[in-house]
């Protein structure tokens, strides 16, 4: 297989598992696409650095690039070919999927963050519903 | 390296506790890692991409470059800490939340059989 086709499939494969055999339903959560958002912004900046620099670089007989390291065009964004795109959203959408999958079996407990932020913010909260129950 | 430094105060400022909780972040990282090495392993057969040997360690398992597990190890951690980051700052619900009352929907609609969803619905909402 080409790549554009293996990236392709990876692509269908995470959608169909995170929609209809894990059922994890990432794809339909605000929180995911917002965190992919941010991924992505950081994928391109690593990545362009990968292949700008051409430590990485790519067959063109089985990508959609023609080969030349362009910034933008020729089927690349950020000098890296699409296909690394979808490699990436495979990647993470399985990763996440496994992530919310182990959660929701009880391994390594749910949506609790403990810093300082979250502590700030408690104590902020009940300091509010005591000034309501006062009042 | 770049990735790991940039991430890392999301661990310490926002306490995601991604890294402190470990045998849930090996169990959602080392398939991903299983998986997509499998994939490379391919690609680098196949012809697919190609590194430049006088930008890399060196170190190489078979025809595996060393910074390709690396990468495929450190990106997932990166994206776990990403997800996390954005509910404790958004509280928007991923889909683990608590299935019966407890720390999110502390003592509401544990009864309800469609408690998760309303769990959930209430910690998105806060």
């Amino acid at each position: 297989m080409t790549y554009t086709q293996l990236a392709l499939t990876g692509v269908v494969v995470v959608v169909v598992l995170d929609l209809l055999v894990l059922r994890v339903g990432l794809l339909r959560r605000v929180a995911f696409w917002v965190a992919y958002a941010i991924i992505v912004f950081f994928q391109l900046l690593t990545n362009g650095w990968l292949t700008g620099r051409e430590i990485v670089t790519y067959n063109p007989d089985t990508a959609l690039t023609s080969g030349d390291v362009v910034l933008l065009g020729d089927w690349r964004i950020a000098y890296a070919p699409v296909e690394d795109l979808m490699f990436g959203f495979a990647m993470i959408v399985l990763t996440l999927d496994l992530w919310v999958l182990w959660g929701r079996r009880g391994i390594g407990g749910g949506p609790y963050a403990d810093g300082p932020w979250q502590r700030r913010r408690d104590a902020r909260e009940a300091r509010r519903a005591a000034s309501r129950a006062a009042s | 390296m770049f990735v790991l430094l940039t991430t890392l105060p999301l661990e310490l400022l926002l306490g995601v506790r991604v890294w402190r909780r470990p045998v849930r972040l090996s169990l959602a990282v080392l398939p991903v890692v299983a998986v997509f090495v499998l994939w490379d392993l391919y690609a680098i057969q196949q012809q697919h991409w190609f590194f430049d040997p006088a930008q890399m360690t060196g170190v190489t398992f078979g025809s595996l470059p060393l910074e390709e597990l690396l990468f495929f190890a450190v990106v997932p951690i990166a994206a776990v800490m990403t997800l996390e980051a954005v509910r404790v700052v958004r509280r928007w619900p991923v889909g683990d939340e608590p299935r019966d009352a407890g720390h999110a929907a502390a003592g509401r609609g544990a009864e309800q059989p469609d408690a998760a969803e309303r769990g959930a619905a209430e910690w998105g909402a806060r």
